[in-house]
């Protein structure tokens, strides 16, 4: 069959010595860039860039591929064992991970991680060979009023990720937008709340809210709670592999995360995170089996879930690149620049064009993956270790983390001073029981969702109508209505319980 | 009316704050019609609605009873005051502050300064402790960023290097 035989020759160009060395230390790298906060893929990869450009062609991509991937699930590393999201798809690992971490169970965390992510890997890979030339067809469809109807979902999904309140969690949606705005205009070119600070022109940086939020405000929290009233920061770390019972906990949640990020990860534009938030949303429904803990507890399937969806959206993410030339984030466009620099140019020809390179980068995203399961199980038992430091010595160092991680990024004392007015907002929201992920995700989706908002408009001429009558905004909407009911529902149910009880 | 919920109140009524801050924001950019937005178009409708949302959450904290009133607990200061400062001393001393007068002193010393306050957070403040960490994390810092990943950072003081 054509596919075996793509894959074959793809494999072939990739497993060459040479090649195999370039994937290990570009994942290394990425790794390791991965674990440390505020410097991201983005960096890295620009950075390397220049290495890269003595080596041919297939060999470079390989080895940004790896840095990619490495520094996703050093991300997710950070984001269990030290609540610190390094990378906006580790907003979700965050919540039940550090759970996981602070009740002794970060081994088996960051071992469902891994596996989850590889295994979506795998799958993806095999979707991204098979499926690629019609699944941009898909893609074509979606339309500004499309995007902005599946973010509206999205973020609609987002709500269930509070245990708490919904209606603060939609407020935190809200605020996250809003804070999102902030920064130029990209239309009209007006520096919106910018307080006539050069530095805000460019808008809040992600780090900076994350490293403050979540970081800064859990130190904080954390200090202020007396002593004895502390929950321990680690029980006794009982073991580094997951437990029978995990696994089977697990693997429908992959299953489940792998399918929702393949099939988000196609549009271009925020499908991979979208596809770790709606996994979430989707295990959270999915009925609690008797002693599974509850989420936002320490969950192992709100880990498993959507790192499976994470990976899978970041393989599937690659279609819309090597198929249509279209980048659907910062990291792809890089390799954009790096395929470019080759003479490369990707779009549809690259598939009949250049098929070494094709299939060769197919086939490393998959050694990619295996290379980050040999070299980060292993590893475990050592991140273990990092967690079993007196937390007095730890704090500081984390303080530390956030402030240096988002200074290299501009070299700007001014994002220092984000991070720790952040800091203040977070433990206020700690405080108030406010939930930080929903304002995180408000804060991505925030700009897109007002450019696809405009462009929407624009093409309708001022007709709001227009995302109820173009059939597939419409099913959205529904859908994210329908999610609605079905998340207010319980709560209706339990006051009219009440009322009757207490009549 | 009793405030049922103490967090749910203040949480409603800072969000009512921020929403109107914001939408006034808005006011003062081109707001534009449907067809063409304008800046402040999409700004105006997320500030309002939080303005809503906040309300909504204040209603409910007045009217919703709860088990305990939900008190908002008492307020961590001193570990506030020293982690915040801590940040905001390594960023005065990392770069320096020329309107302040104060001379760029370098990644080293900033490290010092930043483990030492937040240190004074904790529970239980060891002078000797905090210098083995700082010595520590300065050391790993210089070479993990510095060296390997040749990142640029004003390592040490501008009296120093000039």
């Amino acid at each position: 069959m054509d596919l075996i035989d793509h894959l074959s020759m793809g494999f072939g160009v990739a497993f060459t010595a040479q090649n195999l060395l370039y994937a290990l230390v570009g994942c290394l790298l990425g790794t390791l860039i991965g674990v440390l906060p505020g410097i991201g893929p983005v960096a890295t990869i620009a950075m390397l860039l220049p290495a890269t450009y003595a080596l041919p062609p297939v060999s470079a991509l390989i080895m940004l591929a790896g840095i990619y991937y490495g520094a996703q699930y050093g991300g997710s590393t950070t984001a269990i064992l030290v609540n610190l999201p390094g990378e906006s798809s580790s907003v979700v690992t965050v919540i039940d991970g550090y759970q996981m971490a602070r009740r002794g169970r970060a081994g088996p965390a960051l071992a469902a991680a891994g596996l989850g992510s590889f295994f979506a890997g795998c799958v993806g890979t095999l979707i991204l060979a098979a499926f690629a030339p019609p699944l941009t067809e898909v893609a074509f469809k979606f339309g500004p009023a499309e995007y902005f109807s599946l973010m509206v979902l999205g973020l609609i999904g987002a709500v269930v990720l509070a245990s708490g309140s919904l209606l603060k969690a939609i407020t935190m949606i809200l605020v996250g937008l809003a804070l999102g705005l902030v920064g130029t205009d990209v239309n009209s070119g007006v520096a919106r709340y910018s307080f006539g600070i050069p530095e805000l022109t460019d808008g809040i940086g992600f780090i900076a809210i994350a490293m403050g939020v979540f970081g800064y405000g859990e130190i904080i929290a954390n200090l202020a709670t007396p002593q004895h009233q502390r929950e321990v920061f680690t029980d006794k770390v009982k073991g580094l592999w997951p437990t029978r019972e995990d696994f089977r906990n697990m693997l429908p949640a992959v299953l489940r995360g792998t399918a929702l990020g393949s099939a988000l990860g196609i549009l271009p534009g925020g499908g991979a995170l979208l596809s770790a938030f709606a996994s979430y949303t989707v295990e959270k429904k999915v009925k609690l089996k008797p002693g599974e803990v509850p989420f936002g507890r320490g969950n192992i399937r709100g880990v498993a879930g959507p790192e499976s969806a994470n990976n899978a959206g970041a393989q599937t993410s690659f279609i819309p690149l090597l198929t249509l030339g279209l980048p659907p984030n910062a990291v792809m466009a890089l390799m954009v620049g790096a395929m470019t620099i080759h003479n490369i140019q990707p779009g549809p020809q690259v598939m009949t064009g250049n098929p070494e390179l094709f299939w060769g980068l197919i086939a490393s995203m998959w050694i990619g993956n295996l290379m980050l399961i040999v070299l980060n199980l292993p590893l475990i038992g050592i991140w273990i270790k990092l967690l079993t430091i007196p937390y007095k010595w730890l704090f500081p160092a984390i303080v530390l983390f956030c402030a240096i991680g988002v200074f290299s990024e501009n070299n700007n004392a001014f994002d220092v001073w984000m991070v720790g007015l952040f800091g203040i907002v977070g433990y206020v929201l700690i405080k108030l029981k406010c939930e930080p992920a929903p304002l995180l995700l408000g804060f991505i989706l925030g700009p897109m969702m007002e450019e696809n908002l405009r462009r929407a408009l624009l093409l309708s001429r001022g007709d709001w109508s227009v995302f109820v009558t173009r059939p597939l905004s419409a099913g959205l909407l529904i859908a994210a209505a329908l999610l609605l009911v079905i998340v207010l529902l319980p709560s209706v149910k339990a006051k009219r319980q009440e009322a009757f009880i207490e009549e | 009316m009793r405030i049922k919920s103490q967090r749910d109140f203040w949480a409603g009524v800072l969000f009512s704050a921020f929403g109107v801050a914001f939408a006034l924001g808005a006011t003062t950019y081109d707001i534009g019609t449907a067809a063409r937005m304008g800046p402040a178009y999409f700004p105006l409708i997320v500030g309002v609605l939080i303005v809503i949302m906040g309300a909504l959450i204040t209603l409910k904290a007045l009217t919703v009873e709860t088990d305990d009133g939900e008190p908002v607990g008492a307020i961590g200061w001193k570990p506030a005051c020293f982690i915040i400062g801590a940040n905001l001393i390594f960023g005065v001393l990392l770069g320096g502050m020329p309107s302040l007068g104060i001379p760029r002193m370098g990644l080293v010393i900033a490290i010092y300064a930043l483990i030492l306050i937040a240190s004074l957070a904790g529970d239980d403040f060891n002078l000797k402790g905090a210098l083995i960490l700082a010595t520590i994390l300065a050391v790993g810092t210089y070479f993990a960023l510095v060296v390997a990943l040749k990142l640029q950072f004003p390592v040490w003081p501008a009296f120093i290097t000039g």
